[in-house]
């Protein structure tokens, strides 16, 4: 899951086109860092194995 | 605030019998506020009109011999994302100043106010509720009253720094991975959160709704618990308000406390903080005799998780702006809620199933456990505009970090009390005395026997 900092650039670059952010020079190193920060942290969700039955409650009950 | 009362609990009292009046209660809390606030920071509105009405409003009553409610003539201020009617709501931004005023007060402001209790105005937070130190490019930063060079935590750093100087006796935040808790600790006050649901939410600008709970900071747990009552119950206008009938039984609190099983967390929720900051927890267990502890499992998982529900949802709720007009974001949310903008689906969806399991594991552990205790946060408060902090040898984030023993636990919802606990040092920490959904009252139990026992 942990990609070195420049493999995300181009995501970055691409999906904000996608969704309409205007990333300038000046927003690009912040995010970028920011991503990189939040790429790390979702690794530790996504090597998790969940049994196949856990599902997303539509309304959660804690 | 007079501050001769140790309590809203005790003002209430006072102003109820007629032995002193709301509106000299008011007057002087405003005089407090205007005196202070300069240094304090704590304010970014005051209802000065609103609020001497309504004192003159109670005083009515009272020389009627009408009931003017549980919480009559005391002051109270909210975080500055709660609607207040007559107020543009800001939630801390420069943004939401364009917005024309509230219509009509939020949910909560309106139970307090038929409770008697009187709203003096609006407090400071980190924009948008993202984040857990309360420096505010646009309203500046709300230090800590302990130690002015330090911060006071956040978001709801102005609520519990108001109440920690005394302003007013108890305000009003929010807490979506630990924004009542954390302040609530640094700045050495009660901060509660309750179940997930438990509290209307209607009229609070949302962060993460997933995630955000309303919750209340109070210098006395009997304020706390009336505050509790007075909030509680179903609001067809919150999506994810409880239909669960309101709690009633609050004659058990002051009862013994020997039916209470409790543990301390162990592994994650002892590890990553200063010694300091875990000796309040052995303090505690000392007191209530505790010698058992449980590992509440994958919780590094529960909160990364959580990380990224809040960054997704934060940065959708505010897509237009982040289009439209990033420049005008506080410089320490806008990068994070850029990112967050950028996050594939396949993560959120993985992370709220995450919370599915995670849910069931700790459901499991409250049937051994009826409380778990566990410190609030990993440090004292830090200095305004540090950005590190040395655990363990290894030089870590400030604001990522503070969250890191509260952030599992709002995750699923639980409700938490953090209590303030006395140290050595004269900077104030916190512990948390977690319960199962709704136990609300099992809480309110152990922390009125700690209050006598350690904490007053």
């Amino acid at each position: 899951m942990e990609q070195p900092k420049e493999d995300w650039t181009e995501y970055i670059k691409q999906t904000a086109k996608l969704m309409d952010l205007n990333l300038t020079e000046e927003y690009l190193p912040g995010v970028t860092d920011n991503f990189v920060a939040i790429a790390n942290i979702a690794s530790i969700v996504m090597e998790f194995e969940l049994p196949e039955d856990i599902e997303v409650a539509p309304i959660f009950e804690p | 605030m007079n501050q001769q009362y140790q309590d809203a609990t005790e003002l209430a009292a006072q102003i109820r019998s007629g032995r002193i009046s709301a509106e000299s209660v008011i007057e002087e809390t405003l005089k407090d506020i205007h005196n202070r606030n300069q240094e304090l920071n704590c304010f970014t509105a005051i209802t000065t009109e609103r609020a001497l009405a309504q004192a003159k409003h109670i005083d009515n009553k009272v020389s009627l011999g009408h009931d003017p409610g549980l919480l009559a003539g005391v002051p109270f201020a909210v975080k500055n994302l709660f609607d207040i009617a007559g107020i543009t709501t800001l939630a801390g931004s420069k943004i939401n100043r364009e917005q024309p005023p509230a219509p009509q007060d939020a949910t909560p402001i309106t139970k307090l106010q038929q409770a008697g209790a009187i709203l003096v105005g609006a407090l400071n937070m980190d924009e948008y509720a993202y984040g857990f130190v309360t420096e505010n490019s646009h309203y500046g930063a709300t230090p800590n009253p302990h130690d002015l060079t330090r911060i006071s935590g956040g978001s709801s750093g102005g609520s519990a720094a108001t109440v920690a100087a005394k302003l007013v006796p108890f305000s009003l935040g929010s807490d979506t991975n630990g924004s009542v808790r954390v302040p609530a600790a640094l700045c050495g006050v009660y901060g509660l959160k309750p179940t997930y649901g438990r509290l209307s939410r209607k009229g609070a600008f949302l962060f993460s709704s997933s995630l955000d709970h309303i919750g209340a900071f109070a210098n006395s747990v009997r304020d706390l618990v009336k505050i509790f009552a007075v909030l509680q119950g179903n609001d067809p206008q919150d999506p994810v308000c409880t239909k669960k009938p309101p709690e009633s039984n609050f004659s058990v609190i002051g009862n013994n406390i020997a039916d209470l099983r409790i543990a301390v967390a162990d592994g994650y929720f002892s590890e990553g903080a200063t010694p300091e900051a875990l000796d309040p927890v052995a303090k505690v267990a000392k007191t209530l005799n505790v010698t058992q502890s449980i590992t509440i499992p994958e919780s590094h998982r529960a909160r990364a998780a959580a990380y990224i529900i809040t960054a997704v949802e934060g940065a959708n709720l505010h897509l237009k702006n982040l289009q439209s007009r990033p420049q005008d974001f506080d410089q320490a949310t806008r990068d994070r809620f850029l990112a967050g903008a950028l996050i594939p689906a396949s993560w959120y969806t993985q992370a709220q199933k995450f919370r599915s399991w995670y849910r069931r594991q700790v459901q499991d552990i409250f049937q051994q456990v009826d409380i778990i205790l566990a410190p609030t946060t990993p440090c004292v408060a830090p200095k305004l505009g540090q950005t590190t902090l040395k655990i363990a040898e290894e030089e870590i984030l400030v604001r990522p970090n503070l969250g890191r023993f509260t952030q599992p636990l709002s995750f699923i919802g639980l409700p938490v009390l953090s209590i303030p606990v006395k140290q050595s040092t004269t900077l104030p920490l916190g512990v948390q005395i977690i319960a199962a959904p709704y136990q609300e009252l099992s809480i309110f139990r152990i922390a009125d026997f700690l209050e006598a026992q350690i904490i007053k």
